[in-house]
């Protein structure tokens, strides 16, 4: 944790309060995002037991699977959220604006440029947690490969007939997620525990309701009580006030309340299957009905406070205005949104089951890239983020006391002022080290010449030799230069990043790397690890 | 039989390392396989055998790439080059920044710069680093390569610029810090093309028939520290010192003041290796108290006239400021013992981290001991590689600053590291490491105040 933020934890102990982390939102935040509160089933692995999913905070659907491990409840359900999910991504995918993207020619080899659609807007997607991420990472992985008996007729088990293409769209918003300053699917903790410190864990701050009450305290009580109090308090019957965000359920709600339910439908489903006439029938059915409408009035109990903590969560954020820099990086999304949808449209396979040699080295050089990016943006855009890394010796802020005007060596002098920069931060400035500071939006770099000895000022005093950005001329252009008196921030960051070199194709892939990925290899099914002696006692 | 466990006097150095660099090049030069995979323990010749096998492969008349990871190594391998053999026509590929390459290339005739392949094309031997490389588009690829710190490439590195190559020589040592990430990369964790490996880890998953060498005997370090090195970070892989106990001297003209510093300092000199070890405090990572210790440990070193004896020549060098170094395993720590060592008048000291001193060499060297002052013990600071970096720049003797009860600490927080299925556990892990080099330093333990 850097040193900034260990202040602002024990700022926010002493307070009781979570301070600011940060004075803008760095994540764009849609309008109308779909917020999305899933359940799993204790000990079964991508067995949804039921979820929340809207974009009217005021009226969630309810989805429930009232026995999870029934395969057929279990398509339902995904159906059902495929209806209510892909309609939304629909509505996104219509509306295109008209953009140009580079692109190499394969007659010439050239780069030119292209006209194609950019989708207007995007649809975005905020869980409660982070574990909610891995859960649409696993429910898309789950569904992607299914056939519908529209694709196969001699499939086993069907899908319905829209639950691979969500699984493929879950897939890609999970992919998402991993990319640094990504908005296309968030979630809640992380977004907030990154605009607010608390004085706890950021173990602790994964839990929404304990987060929440840090930020957020009911008057006359401090942030630690309330986070207490979301954490532990319980009601009569034992069960928690403030229910887990999910998908992981409380244990004393999975034993004292769901199992019991759970096996009274059971008991009441194998009822109406052995039902011998119409009338006992239609009594068992209603039997069946009530114990599936208890199941879903118990999911609602534990989703409804998550949905409105979401929703709250969502209001604090929008107290703060969005970053300069954070719809740079949402027009990403919009590219990255806009290029899923064109292969689905185009009726390319879903996403392979593991990336290939190349498709990872390109994912990861991508994520490297937006990482540094982040970095460099939040703090441009926020003062309170550069201050933390004015206080790690990253970046130096000062006023500007000296500029003599000094020209470069060579045929045609160019201008390479020396600006003498005064400040109180203590930047790890060695030997030439270049920095950079933000001009109109573009970074001017200057070299780090040496301190400056002046006994009667306060702090350093830093002397920087300006080298770009001052047009083609012998002058410097107007206003390209520091004039004394000014106030500049400099960093030793980066503002921009270079994009990597190109790697080969998948089929080009070099021996080194085993050589081009086989027919189908990538999607093939693995074979089953062997029985052996060890599994069967 | 481990060889690590035959007497001294049937041991020669200079010929075992002889017949590990013929079989090495007759494999390169002569074999069937497209690489050839050297390890090379700190301070065992690498630079000395890539340098050889390029003269050799350019004899042949086969065109060749060299790759190495910075620019600082690069120009390091065309002023050896052009040491060995004034006369081969060598290519520096560079990029186009500003500064793009050391000066000291532009004495040399037979060396052309330039930022373009194409106009390097023709030369025998073509050097450059990896991210350049990347850049780098061919019809024709070369016949052979050299990948130079083969093991600090991260394997997506490996991926752009093997398709540049037929046949590679793949040289570097195993037991220095591995490549990173600063995005996580767990999710490709297992498969044998995982872009966040190391080249070599890749190379030889995909191609496990071949040739791997080993480099048996370090040059640099001294019989004092071999052993210890070689325990502690190659415990399946041992190697030897090249100089016997007798051959390396260090001495100081002053006498000691009784102090910390200069106790350590005769400790040192006399075994190889010295603890000065701080009352234990949990401290930020810039701890005032260690980074003072450590630069008084610097000046005292300077002020007490060290002499250094070797088997370069009959002689003693004075130890002067150039051939001393500090490690630290974080930025900010470097530079707050700069700024002490600007404040004892110290200057020319090199003080860097674990990452960049990986490939250099010194008479001696302070170490301010990653988990010194911390309350815990993470996946960084117990990483093999930076302890063993830390341990293995010296040719005389090696000083260590801690806090006391590092040891307690490490049984606190044993490696708690997810299990991921597929990947090769390494050897040894960075606890254990720790352990073995914390038990032999409390030999040479000295306390900062008696």
């Amino acid at each position: 944790m850097s040193l900034i933020g260990t202040l602002a934890r024990l700022e926010a102990v002493s307070t009781g309060r979570a301070q600011p982390g940060a004075t803008v939102r760095h994540r764009h935040l849609s309008e109308r995002p779909l917020v999305l509160v899933p359940l799993t089933t204790a000990g079964e692995a991508g067995a949804p037991l039921g979820a929340l999913v809207g974009d009217d905070r005021d009226a969630p659907r309810l989805l429930v699977v009232p026995q999870p491990r029934d395969r057929d409840l279990r398509f339902a359900f995904l159906a059902e959220l495929a209806d209510v999910v892909l309609p939304f991504i629909d509505s996104y995918a219509a509306t295109v604006e008209a953009a140009e993207r580079a692109e190499i020619d394969p007659e010439t080899g050239k780069r030119v440029k292209v006209e194609v659609e950019l989708c207007a807007d995007a649809p975005q997607l905020i869980v409660p947690s982070r574990a909610g991420i891995d859960f649409v990472r696993l429910l898309g992985r789950s569904m992607r490969f299914r056939r519908t008996a529209e694709q196969d007729p001699e499939t086993p088990h069907p899908a319905p007939p829209r639950v691979p293409l969500l699984g493929r769209w879950f897939t890609h918003y999970g992919e998402r997620a991993r990319v640094p300053g990504s908005a296309l699917l968030l979630a809640l903790t992380d977004v907030l525990s990154r605009h607010w410190a608390t004085g706890q864990s950021t173990l602790e701050d994964q839990h929404l309701g304990a987060l929440l009450a840090w930020i957020d305290p009911p008057d006359g009580v401090s942030g630690a009580e309330a986070a207490l109090r979301a954490e532990l308090a319980r009601d009569a019957k034992g069960q928690l006030l403030w229910p887990p965000a999910g998908p992981a359920t409380d244990p004393a709600f999975d034993n004292k309340l769901l199992a019991p339910a759970i096996e009274n439908y059971n008991r009441a489903r194998t009822a109406l299957a052995a039902a011998e006439d119409g009338e006992s029938a239609d009594d068992r059915l209603r039997e069946l009905t009530a114990a599936e409408r208890e199941i879903r009035v118990l999911v609602e109990s534990r989703t409804r406070p998550t949905w409105d903590a979401v929703w709250r969560g969502l209001d604090l954020l929008r107290t703060l205005p969005e970053g300069t820099h954070a719809g740079d990086r949402w027009t990403r999304d919009r590219w990255s949104f806009t290029g899923h949808r064109d292969r689905v449209t185009a009726g390319e396979p879903p996403q392979p089951r593991r990336d290939d040699a190349v498709t990872a080295a390109n994912k990861l050089a991508t994520r490297e890239r937006e990482q540094a990016r982040l970095e460099a943006q939040e703090a441009l855009d926020d003062p309170l983020v550069m201050a933390g890394r004015r206080l790690s010796g990253e970046a130096f802020a000062g006023e500007v006391t000296d500029v003599v005007m000094t020209y470069s060596e060579g045929k045609r002098p160019s201008p390479r002022p020396l600006v003498t920069v005064r400040t109180d931060d203590r930047p790890q400035l060695g030997e030439r080290v270049k920095v950079y500071r933000s001009l109109g939006g573009k970074p001017q770099a200057a070299e780090f010449v040496g301190y400056e000895d002046d006994p009667g000022a306060e702090g350093s005093v830093i002397v920087l030799r300006v080298v770009d950005k001052m047009g083609r001329g012998k002058e410097p252009e107007a206003g390209s230069v520091p004039e004394k008196g000014d106030l500049v921030c400099f960093t030793l960051f980066e503002h921009e990043q270079r994009g990597g070199a190109k790697l080969p194709d998948a089929d080009q892939t070099p021996w080194t790397h085993g050589g081009p990925p086989g027919e189908g290899a990538a999607t093939a099914t693995p074979e089953p690890d062997r029985v052996t002696e060890e599994d069967v006692l | 039989m481990n060889a690590a466990h035959t007497p001294q006097a049937a041991f020669d150095p200079g010929a075992a390392a002889g017949r590990a660099t013929d079989a090495i090049l007759r494999d390169t030069l002569h074999g069937t396989h497209r690489g050839v995979v050297v390890d090379s323990p700190p301070g065992a010749g690498k630079s000395t055998l890539v340098v050889r096998a390029a003269l050799e492969l350019a004899d042949a008349g086969r065109p060749l790439m060299v790759i190495a990871q910075t620019n600082a190594q690069v120009d390091d391998l065309v002023v050896r080059l052009a040491e060995k053999n004034p006369d081969l026509p060598v290519g520096r590929l560079h990029s186009s920044d500003s500064d793009p390459y050391d000066k000291a290339l532009d004495d040399l005739t037979n060396v052309r710069k330039s930022a373009k392949a194409a106009e390097l094309a023709g030369l025998d031997v073509v050097i450059s680093t990896a991210a350049k490389w990347a850049h780098v588009k061919v019809d024709e690829p070369w016949r052979h390569a050299i990948v130079d710190e083969a093991y600090q490439m991260r394997s997506d590195a490996l991926l752009a610029v093997a398709g540049l190559f037929e046949r590679a020589l793949f040289v570097g040592d195993p037991g220095q810090l591995d490549p990173f990430s600063i995005v996580g990369a767990e999710q490709w964790a297992g498969l044998s093309y995982d872009p966040s490996a190391s080249a070599v880890t890749t190379l030889l998953a995909h191609n496990p028939e071949l040739p791997q060498h080993r480099l048996p005997v370090s040059w640099r370090l001294p019989a004092s520290a071999a052993p210890l090195v070689s325990a502690a970070f190659y415990p399946y892989t041992p190697f030897r010192s090249g100089t016997g106990h007798g051959d390396r001297r260090l001495a100081f003209a002053v006498p000691s003041d009784g102090s910390g510093p200069d106790r350590v300092l005769d400790e040192a000199a006399e075994s190889g290796w010295g603890l000065l070890e701080l009352p234990a405090r949990h401290t930020p990572r810039t701890d005032p108290e260690a980074v003072r210790a450590v630069a008084m440990v610097v000046r005292r070193m300077l002020d007490r006239g060290g002499a250094a004896t070797s088997e370069r020549g009959p002689d003693p060098t004075p130890l002067t400021a150039d051939r001393i170094a500090v490690g630290t395993a974080h930025r900010d720590q470097a530079a707050a013992v700069r700024a002490a060592l600007a404040e004892l008048g110290v200057a020319d000291v090199t003080v860097d981290t674990a990452n960049r001193l990986q490939g250099r060499e010194f008479d001696v060297t302070v170490v301010l001991h990653p988990l010194s002052g911390r309350p815990d013990a993470t996946a960084f600071h117990l990483e093999t590689g930076r302890l063993c970096v830390l341990a293995s720049r010296h040719r005389h003797a090696c000083v260590v600053v801690c806090r006391a009860g590092v040891t307690d600490l490490l049984d606190d927080h044993p490696s708690t590291e997810p299990v991921q299925l597929g990947v090769t556990v390494k050897f040894p892990d960075g606890w254990e490491a720790n352990h073995a080099v914390l038990s032999h330093l409390a030999e040479h333990r000295v306390a900062w105040r008696t």
